[in-house]
């Protein structure tokens, strides 16, 4: 397969291979199981290791049942309670074996359960029982105050304290996947830009990306260019929302003020160059759908912006009141991020040096002065940071393709063969992204697979958060930057 | 801090005059619904229904039927017809009163459009609770873009407000999940008399791409009863201020019978 190397492992050998990747230092990346027409579900591990651009996809076949990998391997633990939920594949010997995505009773027949005749059953999630009469228990959500998306949290905490935090996600759950299945794969895209709307271009393009692997087709250069472009100003809007929404955390109202209209500026330079406020309605599989004209305005609108933002942040660097609110704020160990497998500015901020657009690079990544800014520390302050490095990160890479930009053809016929499969990539605003596609005999899309950011870093922020006090919970959420509708699906 | 207050001072205003002035409404660019242009459309096409990845156009005994509260605003039928028969637009404007204004029809206007005298005393004080029903968070952020100095919603006496019981609107979004029906239900509960529903972005109005399979339902369709629809995908910061401003008889509905000042 066009960027990744097959590898067949039997049930046995599983085991031996996650301990090998774990001592290796390598990384598993994510899983996920399907069906082929009339067999068994197969289980794929996507891995990689830092020596080689290609990833290392391991198939097991006739996976009902398999030895859970979560032990060694804990990011694996909600992948697999995820096939357990929603492809029925069993893994034994799982360190939390509830379900994650559906309640009890839920299937995923389609039953048309939101029409209001099926009320969900709304089971509780597991929470650990707590005996003690001073330790009192907060439920928050789903529906919160303010304009947010829905997830329930749970706080035990005595005073200020927290002791235990339990986040219950997928509320959400739309069935993203299976919204793919039977679609004619070129125009699938739009299906890949409504999974999470402030990634939409991340999506777009790691869909293309898995597409154009199953296809083996070459996408042409000014496409490839244009592509950066966008997946540059994807990244601007969401730092310089991150920024005004942090701020807001901190209660630094201008400061909060001037993020957000920055970040109105680069949603409406999005508008003017694509028709849309977060890009979408511009990729296909094989380059763009429409040609984009940067002309000469947008290269100086981009620089009218890094001037404010540059201000912006001078000004933020010397609020006290905002930093010492983040010094400290939300610790993320090294070690943690990446046992659970935090992606994107989270891990970055944390010591680990990975990017999907240098370590395994698409578009035209590999031809760009690239600088992937980490830091130690593993706090708010840290993450901040990160964020603002790559917020002046994207300006530098955004002029290069303007300049570069030589006019071209924009499309390359694209039609994967029957049969055929892929995998495609993205480092977006939040982090790693990946679509897996498996394309049926008929030429229409059997299975999709998406792996987001969120899904990730969701996974890896409650261990910031027990042990903490309340008044810091809203400034370390906010550090992160999560979405849920990436992460539900 | 003094930093702050003087930059904040030094910085003037950032507002837009729109509504009050006309053009200002920062969406240059934005592609909006498809327009429909039957006297182009080319007998037995159909391409355009084939494409389409939501149904909002089915062909129907030669003709077409064009349901905007279905377009997910992909511009795949502008790309595909060969005649400019769906053409693209900047029709964003889409907030009506009756779902059925958001139907093609060639009668344009023909709902006298009533005005609703309980809504007065909210004209210049609206409250709206949101709730996320499942959304992909476009419709979010472009809620939370309302509040940002370009729109400033507060200056038009409409405010978020964070409990159910202080709030006259439930503003909707999202193709309503399994599991946020019953925290649906109990936000609609808990609100006081008189109260109003709004379905915005196309999940919300008929469910969207993901409707109707096994996690979602079709958008309040069926649900709870809806006084104003606002499909988009997502509807722009714009299109929410009119919408919300024609709900208040503060500004007039621009799309009847599926078309803009039809
Ligand atoms: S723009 Fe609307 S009507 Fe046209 S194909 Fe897309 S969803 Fe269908």
């Amino acid at each position: 397969m066009i960027g990744a190397q097959i590898k067949r492992l039997t049930h046995e050998q599983l085991q031996e291979a996650a301990k090998m990747l774990q001592t290796s230092g390598g990384r598993m990346q994510f899983a996920y199981a399907w069906s082929p027409t009339g067999r068994e579900p197969e289980v794929r591990y996507v891995t990689s290791n830092s020596k080689q651009a290609d990833f290392e996809i391991w198939i097991v076949s006739d996976a009902r049942e398999l030895p859970s990998l979560a032990p060694t391997l804990p990011l694996l633990s909600w992948y697999e309670r995820e096939m357990m939920d929603l492809q029925g594949v069993q893994f034994t010997g799982h360190p939390e074996p509830y379900p994650l995505i559906l309640r009890p009773n839920d299937s995923t027949h389609i039953n048309g359960s939101g029409d209001g005749s099926h009320p969900p059953s709304n089971g509780r999630p597991h929470l650990p029982d707590i005996d003690a009469s001073d330790v009192q228990q907060l439920p928050f959500g789903p529906v919160r105050a303010d304009v947010l998306e829905s997830a329930e949290f749970t706080f035990f905490y005595v005073g200020e304290h927290i002791i235990h935090y339990q986040p219950r996600l997928f509320f959400k759950h739309r069935g993203m996947e299976m919204c793919f299945e039977g679609a004619d794969p070129r125009r699938a895209t739009v299906v890949a830009e409504r999974v999470s709307a402030v990634g939409s271009l991340g999506h777009a393009l790691a869909y293309c990306g898995a597409i154009e692997a199953a296809a083996g087709c070459e996408v042409p250069v000014r496409a490839k260019a244009l592509r950066v472009l966008l997946a540059e100003l994807e990244r601007l809007y969401n730092h310089l929302h991150y920024l005004g929404h942090l701020c807001h955390t901190t209660t630094l109202k201008v400061g909060e003020a001037q993020g957000k209209l920055l970040e109105e500026t680069a949603k409406q330079l999005n508008a003017r160059l694509t028709g849309s406020r977060f890009l979408r309605n511009v990729l296909a599989p094989g380059g763009l759908r429409r040609d984009l004209d940067p002309g000469r305005w947008l290269g100086d609108a981009l620089e009218n912006l890094r001037e404010e933002f540059v201000a912006y942040v001078n000004r933020l660097e010397n609020s006290e009141s905002h930093l010492d609110r983040l010094m400290t704020t939300g610790l993320l160990p090294e070690k943690i991020a990446f046992d659970q497998g935090a992606t994107g500015p989270i891990e970055r901020a944390s010591g680990l040096d990975r990017d999907l657009r240098r370590d395994h690079p698409y578009a035209l990544y590999a031809d760009l002065p690239l600088t992937v800014p980490t830091l130690k520390d593993g706090d708010a302050y840290a993450r901040e940071r990160v964020r603002i490095a790559e917020v002046e990160a994207a300006f530098v890479l955004c002029q290069r393709i303007l300049l570069l930009l030589e006019s071209g053809p924009i499309h390359a016929d694209c039609v994967p063969p029957p049969l055929s499969e892929g995998l495609g990539w993205a480092e977006g605003p939040r982090g790693s992204l990946f679509y897996a596609v498996h394309v049926g005999a008929d030429g229409r899309l059997a299975r999709v697979k998406i792996k987001s950011p969120s899904f990730s870093n969701w996974r890896a922020f409650p261990f910031t958060v027990h042990d903490t006090n309340m008044m810091d919970y809203a400034i370390n959420e906010a550090s992160f930057g999560l979405t849920m509708a990436g992460c539900d699906r | 801090m003094a930093l702050w207050t003087l930059f904040g001072l030094a910085s003037g205003k950032a507002t837009t005059s729109w509504p009050r002035e006309a053009g200002k409404d920062g969406q240059d660019g934005v592609l909006g619904m498809p327009r429909y242009n039957p006297d182009a459309c080319q007998e037995g096409c159909e391409e355009c229904a084939a494409v389409c990845p939501t149904q909002a156009i089915e062909a129907r005994e030669g003709a077409l039927a064009v349901d905007y509260g279905r377009c997910i605003v992909c511009q795949l039928c502008t790309e595909v017809c060969p005649t400019g028969a769906m053409e693209s637009s900047a029709d964003w404007a889409f907030g009506v009163r009756d779902r059925t204004d958001l139907v093609w029809s060639d009668s344009g206007a023909r709902n006298p459009v009533a005005s609703h005298a309980d809504r007065r005393p909210f004209r210049r004080s609206l409250h709206i609770r949101h709730v996320d029903a499942g959304s992909c968070n476009g419709c979010e952020s472009e809620l939370q873009a309302l509040n940002n100095p370009y729109y400033n919603l507060h200056r038009l006496g409409i405010f978020f407000t964070p409990s159910p019981r202080f709030a006259d609107l439930l503003l909707v979004t999202g193709p309503v999940t399994s599991a946020m029906y019953e925290p649906l239900k109990a936000a609609y509960d808990a609100m006081p008399e008189p109260r109003w529903v709004m379905a915005v972005g196309t999940c919300a109005v008929s469910g969207g791409i993901a409707g109707g399979n096994y996690a979602c339902g079709h958008g309040l369709e069926g649900i709870l009863p809806v006084d104003l629809y606002l499909p988009g995908c997502p509807p722009n910061p714009a299109a929410i201020m009119e919408a919300l401003l024609m709900f208040l008889d503060r500004a007039p509905q621009r799309v009847k019978g599926g078309q803009i000042g039809g």
